[in-house]
């Protein structure tokens, strides 16, 4: 007869979030204990099944006894931890982070077709953001219309880089990177040539359905009708952890 | 190998240079050479002859005085620095005079005095070999002493023991946050034995510092010593410098430092014939500011995209390949081997309260002697700019001094007093950073320093967090507005209010410091910030 499975050593802690007391795991991120206990937090880069990336900072949190904010997606929870997710100053540094992505590129809603299916969208009014008080920045950038299912306007990118995560991860095939600096960096498909010309690209269309804006959308689809179904990640990334 | 074993080494090493009494040392650093040292020394050594055997000319590495490059010192044979004389901005025409003052009397017309408080209050312990030994040999670090210190941790100590001076000497690290080193090691050393990593990081980004640089290409030896003590006491046998490309010369030093110590058996396998092995590789940095952020820089070696992560996991638990690996700067290794050599009490002795030893500057902008020095801590601002640096030149009047770069921020008039440690910068909006020191005059506006540093920090942000990368570039338009005195009231509340978001949000340091030249300038000179919004408002 086989051994009985041996329980793998991880403790739980107890922490306070928001007056709320909870338990834990203590491997698991102030963000997950979030979502499972259904208090909100605002997220972009991160997303369950992907790597942390700590990228958008939308996240943020505050921890009593200490001045630094932490990114709720790259923190773990600890026994004692009291932590705050919706404070004033909280909102408002929120509501200017999302500000300037508006600002950074090119988001007229009422020509995207992710237009009401887009989460940069919903950020806003769960935020509260209703006007942007920083200049925008007018640059246009390309788009790569060369995929024969899919399209890449990097004018709706917000770099949060989950088509390179998911593609990688996931997929398996790595066909994404970002390349550049600053607010000019871009995702690419392989050394930056047309993604219809990738020759790692399996067309499974991941990328499109993780990507949180109108960035990467199918072809054909016109002012909002991208919708996007997001429910096969945990799964299949749970399935690929287990193996 | 016993310390005993090593004095012998060094003894015998002097001797096969006993008949040399004079040196003619030229300083074949980075910044006289483009001033056309090189060629001053193949001169020097043309019209030296053979000496008769009893005179050399020898490349050295950096004299601190760059500014008055090339420099020539000549000196009997174990003379330092101030016991020797000293010319200036020679030219390859001044050879054969130099070298017939070698025994007669000094050139006049060429002297630069070496009893100016330029030199005479400095303080060297990194600096040590500076200017004296030649950076390219193995014989001559060994011969000042060099090494003593890794063979006694080797042969003496257990890594415990190491442990225990180092964080006695209240050494501090020299990258820029100060984190006390002792601290970081055992860290790294508590960590499960495995394999662990060692990294010197030599990317030295800030615009104004070569501090870095002037360490490697004067004596590199001397950081490979502290790495490998560095190594012993944490439990690794790996290490890699990191060094941005654009410093071909610290590179190419390097690279001879670590050939010839391994030919040694000083490095490698079986370091000084006991049981420790450590390996050093070079790896070179493309010019990315953000790369010498330690995660990033990390990222950096494993070949991906130079890039910061979420901390923790901090590298000593999680670094390298997902290794323990202890990161510090060139100029923390540096300080090691005194203080094993000297022991930790005799470092803690030096300086103030919670900032111990010295620290080097690179003095740079609108001040006299611009080049390298090196102070005891908590010397006073002032006594570095109207001493050491000579003052502003032309008549003009003081204005402020930046240090720590991009993330730091300038000081007046008014505070130029106070010591120079980690603690006082930081209650006057500052930090110590790396040791760039730039110097402005009454002629320097404060919005354009601010804006040229956040112009710096706009092209260097990596892209990666949405604060950094947008907000730097919201912040250098409005900042760019209000020089050109075309920005309002409102616009300076806005800049105000993106400092506090993207101070708090950044992912990096990068970010998290970048409104610090704003924030400090607008303390300390909002006058000049409100006359140019007044000028655009009228
Ligand atoms: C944007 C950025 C750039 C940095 N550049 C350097 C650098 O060029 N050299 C350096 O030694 N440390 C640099 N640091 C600090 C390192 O991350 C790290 O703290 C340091 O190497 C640790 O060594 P220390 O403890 O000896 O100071 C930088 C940090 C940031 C955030
Ligand atoms: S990506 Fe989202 S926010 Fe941007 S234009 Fe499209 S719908 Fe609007
Ligand atoms: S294309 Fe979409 S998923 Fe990829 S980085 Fe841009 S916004 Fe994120
Ligand atoms: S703070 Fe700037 S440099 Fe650092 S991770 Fe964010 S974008 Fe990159
Ligand atoms: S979700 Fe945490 S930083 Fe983006
Ligand atoms: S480089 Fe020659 S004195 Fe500094």
């Amino acid at each position: 007869m086989p051994l009985p499975a041996t329980q793998p050593n991880v403790r739980v802690v107890t922490l306070k979030i928001d007056d709320l007391d909870l338990s834990a795991r203590e491997d698991e991120t102030l963000i997950e204990v979030c979502r499972e206990n259904k208090i909100p937090i605002p997220s972009l880069c991160h997303l369950d099944g992907l790597s942390v990336w700590g990228g958008c900072r939308l996240c943020v949190v505050e921890l009593e006894g200490q001045n630094r904010l932490l990114a709720a997606c790259s923190t773990r929870v600890a026994e004692g931890m009291r932590v705050h997710t919706n404070t004033e100053r909280l909102q408002r540094y929120r509501r200017t982070l999302i500000e300037l992505l508006f600002a950074e590129r090119n988001h007229i809603c009422s020509v995207c077709v992710s237009n009401g299916h887009c989460e940069l969208q919903w950020l806003a009014q769960k935020c509260g953001v209703d006007h942007v008080r920083v200049p925008y920045r007018q640059q246009p950038y390309p788009v790569d219309s060369s995929h024969e299912m899919f399209r890449l306007d990097h004018n709706r990118c917000v770099l949060c880089t989950r088509c390179v995560r998911v593609c990688d991860e996931i997929e398996g095939a790595h066909t994404w990177d970002v390349m550049g600096r600053g607010s000019d960096c871009r995702v690419i498909t392989d050394l930056a040539r047309p993604w219809g010309e990738s020759d790692t690209c399996t067309s499974c269309g991941k990328c499109v359905q993780v990507c949180p804006t109108g960035a990467l959308v199918k072809q054909g689809t016109s002012v909002g009708e991208m919708v996007k179904d997001q429910h096969f990640l945990p799964i299949l990334a749970r399935r690929r952890h287990a193996r | 190998m016993h310390l005993e074993d090593l004095a012998e080494k060094a003894a015998e090493f002097r001797a096969e240079e006993a008949g040399i009494q004079r040196e003619v040392r030229v300083c074949v650093a980075a910044s006289c050479q483009s001033s056309g040292s090189l060629a001053v020394m193949e001169a020097l050594e043309d019209a030296c002859g053979d000496g008769k055997g009893t005179c050399r000319v020898k490349g050295v590495g950096c004299m601190g005085l760059c500014s008055a490059g090339p420099l020539v010192s000549i000196a009997d044979k174990d003379c330092s620095l101030d016991e020797s004389v000293l010319y200036r901005d020679v030219t390859p025409a001044d050879a054969p005079e130099i070298m017939g003052s070698v025994c007669g009397s000094p050139v006049e017309r060429l002297r630069c005095p070496t009893d100016q408080p330029f030199f005479a209050r400095q303080h060297k312990i990194v600096l040590e070999n500076s200017g004296f030994i030649d950076p390219d040999s193995f014989k001559g670090y060994v011969a000042v002493g060099g090494y003593a210190g890794m063979v006694r941790a080797l042969s003496e100590m257990t890594p415990a023991d190491v442990l225990r001076e180092v964080t006695t000497s209240g050494l501090r690290g020299r990258g820029g946050g100060g984190y006390p080193t002792g601290l970081k090691w055992s860290t790294v050393a508590k960590m499960p034995a495995g394999q662990k990593y060692v990294i010197c990081n030599a990317d030295e980004g800030d615009p104004g510092a070569f501090m870095d640089r002037a360490v490697l290409e004067s004596d590199p030896h001397r950081v490979l010593e502290g790495m490998a003590i560095a190594a012993y006491a944490v439990g690794a046998n790996k290490g890699y410098i990191y060094v941005r490309a654009e410093y071909p010369l610290a590179v190419e030093r390097l690279q001879t430092a670590i050939r010839k110590a391994k030919r040694a058996g000083f490095l490698g396998s079986k370091v000084a014939d006991t049981q420790f092995s450590f390996e050093v590789e070079i790896r070179l940095g493309a010019g990315a500011f953000v790369c010498g952020e330690e995660t990033a820089l990390m990222a950096s070696i494993e070949g991906l995209r130079g890039q910061p992560r979420p901390r923790p996991p901090y590298p000593a638990e999680s670094g390298l390949w997902g290794c323990p690996t202890l990161i510090n700067n060139v100029e923390t290794f540096a300080n090691i081997a005194p203080i094993v050599r000297e022991g930790g009490d005799w470092f803690a002795s030096i300086g103030t309260e919670r900032s111990k030893g010295t620290k080097v500057f690179a003095l740079a902008g609108k001040i006299r002697n611009t080049g390298l020095i090196e102070v005891p801590m908590g010397t006073s601002l002032r006594d570095i700019i109207e001493i050491i640096g000579g003052g502003i030149p032309d008549g003009k009047a003081f204005k402020a001094v930046q240090t720590g770069g991009p993330s730091g921020g300038c000081i007046p008039e008014a505070h130029l007093d106070i010591p120079v440690d980690y603690d006082s910068l930081k209650t006057l909006g500052t930090m110590m950073g790396s040791g760039g020191m730039i110097v402005m005059d009454e002629t320097s506006s404060m919005v354009d320093v601010a804006r040229y540093f956040m112009e710096f920090c706009m092209t260097e942000s990596c892209g990666k967090c949405i604060p950094c990368r947008t907000g730097t570039w919201q912040m250098h338009g409005l900042l760019d507005a209000i020089a050109k005195a075309q920005g309002t009231h409102a616009d300076l509340a806005l800049l105000e209010e993106l400092c506090e978001v993207v101070q708090a949000t950044s992912l990096c340091g990068l970010g998290q410091t970048a409104p610090n030249p704003v924030l400090s300038t607008l303390r300390y000179f909002r006058d000049e910030y409100e006359e140019k919004l007044q000028r655009a408002e009228l």
